[in-house]
């Protein structure tokens, strides 16, 4: 019972759910505005009908989701008052100015420029009607970032004093924040993922249509598209993952010694990199692994046979840095969430390699096992995104800002546990029906496919205009 | 010039462009039942603002960041004392939001209805409570040494502040029936301007009484000032109306919420947030604000971005000037056929 009403608990919770039912819609929010820029623009070079009907068929989708990813963000940004509000006392200073660079700067451009683009096809010169998408996609790209220096800065704290009298961390250099070494590698990281997440739901949705034989002028080219997206972007994420591990072992090793439940400090074929393990992963009684040595020492430090730290070496130094206390992460939480980024992510890739390769020249594979194993394309993505952040966050705990601030004292202390399991009940709820209706609404619309354009006008010969009312 | 007195005043800028522009919003929700008799007309009501809403959402987006950043201990305060009325807010942005994306998806009268409602509810709700909430940042509320609100959900309820949420409600409601008289034509025009003109003797007469006592209790000769202006601005809207002008019937009531809005922070001002129970407890522009240098980089930020801000969504709402109508609504369709991409010629 204690535990039922215990707001911190509470609150971690649903912030916990919150965050990622709010990251469900981003990274597809992103990745489509980008992709609906593409084939627009394809289409005001080219002129050829598919083109548009791609923008039309993607862009209703884009735009169920986008709903969705504008409602559930206010909720993010007032959450760290109402239910952190010892935390936004302590980082306002220096947390604050991000978000509000995101709001000056990213969201008023992409709330005035989606409306534009919604309701302006037949209000707009077709240049300038295109200029509003792609002004949309940058936008939202940019609103990443700022959103990512905020993160990065409870990741690696920069740019920061503290201010005794007033008990707080102030800011000391806005660039410096903005140039967070974590920062940079988790932005490229995150932006590909995003894009790996709007191909994947490209090659399922072209995939369903075309192993029905079915709007084949336009799911042929789209499958094409996905499945090259999904390649290069699969593989510039591991590129930027693989820069981010780096940092992650300089600010943070003992996020990287929890993603291997890797307890004792390790040396060159000894720092392995375990690719499934049975038994309890708090490395006391492990039953059988699968282990690729060098690897991790590789990971983290780009050499055979460099020295990673385990976490009982760490948490003695924590001790001595912060005082008595546990300052580990949830062991398995870390090392399952690690290891399924990283394997739904790479099978992904394999998707996008093999498709391509029985997609060459034209071709179209009769199996239809290779059309269902298509079709997991975009849940794998989504999956590998979201397991991704909850890895970061929860490899972040028990700090909420990293050496700074515990998460047990962010919490805001006038906040009952009565008013915080009001606000998650109702928050799952109010989350999970909406999740239903969502569901069936964007698969009724990709079901649907993409619709066909009329003749086009008889005397400029050109095609007729798009409009759009609700 | 002080920074925190200068981001006093930024705040204020942008919770009357929120309240201003999403304030219409909110009116045309609410009035949607009143003005529309068939699905068409309702169609009308909600393509007036299809285009616009979600940028007049933003400003509290912005609104809400630029607080936490420039005022850390307000946004603090604030947002964990009135947890539940935000919570409500939250819950009817969130449905009134996906309502006018959802809608249109499917023609069932069952499925349409259930969005209306909710496009009703998701609306009013918060043109009550950011009347309540503001209401009592200006009575004040009672915090300890820490600046945490130690009242209770049911004190944010008292008088003064019920019937500050009345009179937001009232102001909105009328503000976005004089919105749909600008932006319609034909009968569902007519009827919103009767429903504008009488929606506007009773906000009159409600927002007097709100002004008078927020000035008589709490104001200080400029509060006082502007409530006078504001009342006026309200009667010659409502006279503008009655004689048809309505674009000045329409930008009259924008000026006076946003007067209105002025009146509670010049109330309030220096303070942020008052303690009701120890003035050494209360939140002021100095102890609530953020360092010097973090106010001076956001101030650059924010003179910037500002103009440019205001250029391009002035430049959508001259985009998208044209009344509309329920010939262009019925020439459309019905945006149900599984597929949005209702192909026309352009006129």
């Amino acid at each position: 019972m204690n535990d039922l009403l215990d707001p911190l608990l509470l609150s971690r919770w649903q912030f916990g759910l919150t965050t990622i039912y709010h990251f469900l819609f981003v990274p597809l929010t992103i990745g489509m505005a980008l992709t609906v820029a593409i084939f627009q623009t394809a289409w005001v070079k080219t002129g050829k009908a598919h083109y548009l009907q791609l923008v039309h068929f993607f862009g209703k989708i884009f735009l169920i989701n986008f709903a969705m990813g504008v409602v559930t963000g206010i909720v993010q940004e007032f959450q760290f008052g109402m239910n952190w509000s010892d935390y936004s006392r302590f980082v306002g200073d220096v947390f604050g100015a991000p978000l509000a660079f995101e709001g000056l700067l990213a969201f008023f451009l992409e709330a005035t420029f989606i409306g534009l683009w919604i309701f302006g096809w037949d209000k707009l010169p077709a240049k300038l009607h295109l200029a509003t998408i792609w002004i949309v996609a940058t936008a939202s790209i940019l609103s990443a970032y700022f959103i990512i220096a905020a993160n990065a800065f409870m990741q690696n704290p920069v740019a920061f004093t503290i201010n005794e009298e007033k008990g707080r961390a102030e800011l000391t250099s806005i660039w410096e924040l903005l140039t967070n070494p974590v920062a940079l590698a988790a932005f490229p990281h995150t932006i590909f993922a995003c894009f790996m997440v709007s191909a994947g739901l490209i090659i399922t949705v072209a995939a369903w249509h075309l192993s029905r034989n079915q709007h084949l002028d336009t799911m042929r080219p789209a499958l094409k598209f996905g499945l090259w997206a999904m390649l290069v972007s699969g593989g510039l994420t591991t590129i930027a993952g693989d820069q981010l591990s780096l940092a992650m072992v300089a600010t943070q090793p003992m996020k990287m010694a929890a993603a291997e439940a890797m307890y004792e400090t390790s040396t060159g074929a000894d720092a392995s990199f375990s690719i499934f393990t049975l038994g309890t992963p708090d490395g006391v009684h492990e039953l059988f692994s699968i282990r690729i040595p060098y690897l991790l020492s590789f990971l983290s430090t780009h050499t055979f046979n460099g020295t990673v730290e385990g976490i009982n070496n760490l948490q003695e130094q924590y001790q001595t840095l912060y005082g008595p206390g546990d300052y580990a992460p949830i062991i398995w939480v870390t090392y399952w969430s690690f290891r399924w980024m990283i394997g739904m992510g790479l099978v992904h890739i394999l998707v996008a390699v093999v498709g391509l390769w029985l997609t060459r020249k034209g071709k179209l594979p009769t199996n239809t096992w290779v059309w269902k194993a298509a079709i997991w394309s975009f849940p794998l993505s989504l999956g590998a995104m979201i397991v991704g952040w909850v890895f970061t966050e929860m490899g972040r705990q028990p700090w909420l800002v990293f050496g700074l601030l515990e998460t047990a004292d962010g919490v805001s202390p006038g906040v009952t546990g009565i008013e915080v399991l009001i606000s998650l009940v109702v928050f799952t709820v109010l989350y999970g029906s909406l999740a239903v209706v969502e569901f069936r609404l964007i698969k009724k619309a990709a079901q649907t496919g993409p619709a066909e354009l009329s003749e086009p006008d008889e005397e400029t010969g050109k095609p007729l205009v798009h409009t759009t009312v609700y | 010039m002080d920074l925190t007195v200068l981001w006093f005043g930024i705040i204020a800028f942008l919770f009357i462009g929120y309240f201003v522009l999403d304030g219409f919003d909110f009116g045309v929700g609410m009035a949607m039942p009143f003005v529309s008799k068939d699905d068409t007309d309702r169609r009308v009501v909600i393509n007036t603002i299809g285009p616009v809403w979600d940028l007049n959402e933003t400003w509290l987006i912005v609104a809400g960041a630029s607080l936490f950043a420039a005022f850390p201990e307000w946004y603090a305060t604030l947002f964990s004392g009135f947890y539940l009325p935000l919570l409500l807010i939250l819950v009817a942005l969130i449905l009134r939001g996906v309502s006018f994306e959802y809608r249109h998806q499917r023609s069932e009268r069952q499925w349409k209805q259930r969005f209306d409602r909710m496009i009703v509810v998701g609306s009013a709700v918060p043109a009550l409570l950011w009347g309540v909430t503001f209401a009592n940042i200006v009575r004040g509320v009672p915090l300890n040494a820490a600046h945490d609100y130690t009242g209770t959900f049911f004190e944010l309820l008292n008088p003064f502040a019920l019937l500050g949420g009345l009179t937001t409600l009232l102001l909105f409601f009328t503000h976005g029936a004089l919105f749909l008289v600008l932006k319609t034509d034909g009968e569902i025009h007519a009827r919103a301007r009767t429903v504008a003109f009488r929606a506007g003797l009773i906000t009159v007469v409600v927002a007097a009484v709100f002004l008078a006592w927020t000035v008589l209790a709490y104001g200080t000769l400029p509060a006082f000032a502007l409530a006078v202006g504001a009342a006026v601005t309200l009667i010659a809207s409502v006279m503008a109306n009655l004689r048809r002008k309505e674009g000045a019937a329409f930008t009259l009531m924008a000026i006076t919420i946003g007067l209105a809005v002025l009146t509670l922070f010049a109330a309030l001002f220096p303070a942020v947030m008052p303690a009701s129970n120890d003035p050494t407890h209360s939140l002021t522009i100095e102890n609530a604000s953020s360092s010097p240098y973090t106010l001076q980089v956001m101030s650059w930020t924010a003179l910037v971005a500002l103009p440019l801000i205001l250029a391009y969504q002035a430049w959508t709402y001259w985009i998208f000037r044209k009344r509309v109508t329920r010939s262009h609504i019925e020439s459309q369709g019905a945006a149900d056929s599984g597929s949005e991409a209702t192909v026309e010629a352009a006129h």
